[in-house]
């Protein structure tokens, strides 16, 4: 049971990253502009502790969320898509002309009762 | 009356030590429009050697530039208010090409804003003084502002040449030299001003770089030749860029959004007056500029004994915009500014009405007719639930709000300050405690008091918890932009007496 998974074509364009960075990691913004989407980067970019929440590991790329966020999302199941666009970011797939984003569905009561209690 | 698309060369350079220039690895990308979806031109998809280069630049530069006097420097920000006035409908067309905004916004807002900013920042550095204090009857102390050095800069697509117009006059005012990358979405404007302004100041202390942010941006925000990044956008991008910046013990400020809250107390519909209609206005504005606004007021707060009558008006209101091509000025809110948004927005709606939000109007994508038909419009748009749902906590970025009611002034304060962010606020009463007290307990950097969305020069804007920190705009922001040397000179003759 998972609070999050990935498209196959967002699962493609992971790939074609991994080739090409090595190994990443995925973390979801919030604020204006191209926040409220997920960002990648490369593993290690990004300072990460205890404040930043693993919600789970897609294609082998751990999936990070802030703590604060976290509580707002918790009782929601994410699925990472992806779509053409620029973002503004520093997100690794702007330059192949995409964006990863985010499909969310609330967690069924099972789905709940087993990650959030 | 109605406006047609501007025209575009093929492709367009960086502008570097005062001339365009391509991009060294010769790559471009496609800039499109978000109103048909058409193509614009190519702009230069820039790596860590073109940002290289204009750091370069703008390090020669720096020192003969920091020596300029101030009326000089001031003299030549009102030279571009100046050429920016001057050619405010061409500057118009190319915004709202670019961004899908209305053109009555571009000619009345976004671009005569531009202009004064670039006054305001002249003025202020004419009019201020530095200070010097007798610490005691020998002993002086003076303090002069110094320039930090170079400073890098990267700004959103949302109100494109207006944010470049609240970062640079103020950077450059102070005698910095400045690299600016614009969003990579709307690189139009920006490239305008150069071409009408390639003159003015001397090579080196403007130029712009474009591209996407892991190839440009990054470089930038890590350049160790950089001496400050001022920084608007989201939260996570925020944090990369200060923590690129504590490699090289940097200052920053960091603009990054908000979920902003427009409360409205009973009284605003004791008289069915003026004031009642302005009110009612002040809750549709969440649709301003499409709704992508860092301080979009987009959760609206009504109390309770109010909330079916005042609603009523503001969804009539709501449901009275008119949505069409930006470029008639009978247009009232365009298109989103990217593909990628547009798609985010409609995710919102999806989990917004599985978290059982009730849509009062809109709730979906409005596909216009012929060319249009390509282009990223989305119906204004009212929900209703409350403050729990993630429709209430993220930044949106699209023209929606959420409403919910509340019972008395605690809940009110309450629900507003139940969010991450703390941007903007609005509060609407004719109650003259309330007009003090609510503002004085949101959270938030920027709290309108019975208006909205307006953004003069000489008020300070800026965020409080995770909407960043620093301010923009009023004369304070020039001390983001300089240091503070002090000289304590001794005027006793007399050693101390120690060795």
């Amino acid at each position: 049971m998972e609070r999050i998974a990935i498209t196959d074509a967002a699962g493609r364009v992971l790939e074609q990253l991994k080739a090409k960075h090595g190994e990443l990691i995925f973390h979801q913004s919030g604020g204006c502009c191209d926040g409220s989407a997920p960002m990648v980067f490369e593993k290690g970019d990004m300072y990460l502790d205890e404040s930043d929440i693993l919600l789970g590991t897609l294609q082998d790329v751990n999936f990070y969320m802030n703590q604060d966020q976290f509580e707002y999302w918790k009782h929601t199941h994410l699925t990472v898509d992806v779509t053409e666009g620029r973002g503004a970011s520093f997100s690794l797939e702007i330059p192949l002309g995409l964006r990863f984003f985010i499909h969310s569905r609330l967690l069924t009561n099972e789905e709940n009762e087993m990650l959030n209690k | 009356m109605s406006y047609s698309k501007p025209k575009f060369k093929e492709k367009y350079g960086n502008f570097i030590n005062g001339k365009f220039v391509a991009p060294i690895g010769g790559q471009y990308f496609d800039n499109t429009s978000p109103i048909d979806n058409s193509l614009i031109a190519k702009y230069p998809r820039s790596q860590k050697e073109d940002v290289e280069l204009a750091l370069d630049a703008a390090n020669a530069a720096k020192e003969a530039w920091g020596n300029t006097s101030a009326a000089e420097r001031a003299s030549l920000l009102n030279k571009v208010a100046d050429i920016i006035e001057a050619n405010l409908e061409e500057f118009a067309l190319v915004e709202t090409c670019d961004n899908g905004k209305p053109i009555r916004e571009t000619l009345n807002a976004d671009i005569p804003l531009a202009v004064d900013h670039w006054r305001y920042f002249a003025a202020c550095i004419r009019s201020e003084e530095g200070s010097a204090t007798e610490l005691d009857h020998n002993t002086l102390s003076m303090n002069i502002k110094e320039p930090l050095g170079v400073i890098g800069q990267i700004i959103p697509w949302n109100f494109p040449l207006l944010m470049l117009s609240w970062k640079l006059p103020p950077a450059l005012v102070t005698g910095n030299c400045v690299v600016l990358k614009p969003a990579e979405q709307t690189p139009s404007s920006a490239t305008l001003l150069m071409e009408k302004i390639a003159d003015v100041f001397p090579p080196g202390v403007v130029n712009i770089v474009h591209g996407f942010g892991p190839e440009a941006g990054k470089p930038l925000a890590s350049s160790a030749k950089v001496d400050k990044v001022a920084f608007t956008g989201e939260t996570t991008t925020g944090q990369l860029i200060m923590q690129y910046a504590s490699k090289n013990l940097n200052p920053v400020t960091m603009e990054l959004g908000g979920k902003s809250p427009n409360v409205f107390f009973n009284s605003v519909m004791d008289a069915d007056d003026a004031y009642l209609d302005k009110a009612i206005e002040g809750a549709v504005l969440f649709a301003f500029n499409q709704g992508e606004v860092c301080t979009c007021p987009s959760r609206i707060l009504v109390q309770e004994d109010i909330y079916d009558a005042f609603m009523e008006r503001v969804i009539e209101r709501t449901n009275a915009i008119i949505q069409t091509n930006p470029y008639d000025v009978s247009c009232m809110v365009g298109a989103q500014a990217s593909n990628d948004q547009y798609e985010k927005i409609q995710s919102y709606f999806k989990i917004g009405k599985d978290e059982g939000a009730k849509v009062l109007t809109g709730g979906a994508a409005n596909k216009l007719d012929g060319d249009l038909a390509n282009g990223f419009y989305i119906k204004p748009t009212l929900l209703e639930g409350h403050n729990k749902m993630r429709v209430f906590q993220e930044e949106i970025f699209g023209p929606v709000a959420c409403v919910t009611k509340f019972k008395d002034e605690a809940e009110a304060i309450e629900i507003a300050n139940d969010t991450l962010y703390g941007l903007g606020a609005g509060v609407w009463t004719r109650d003259a405690h309330q007009l003090y007290q609510i503002p004085r307990a949101i959270k938030a950097g920027r709290v309108w008091v019975n208006c909205y969305h307006a953004y003069p020069a000489h008020a300070p804007f800026g965020g409080y918890k995770k909407s960043g920190f620093g301010r923009e705009n009023h004369v304070m922001m020039l001390n983001y932009y300089r240091q503070t040397k002090n000289m304590l000179i001794s005027y006793d003759k007399n050693k101390l007496g120690f060795f």
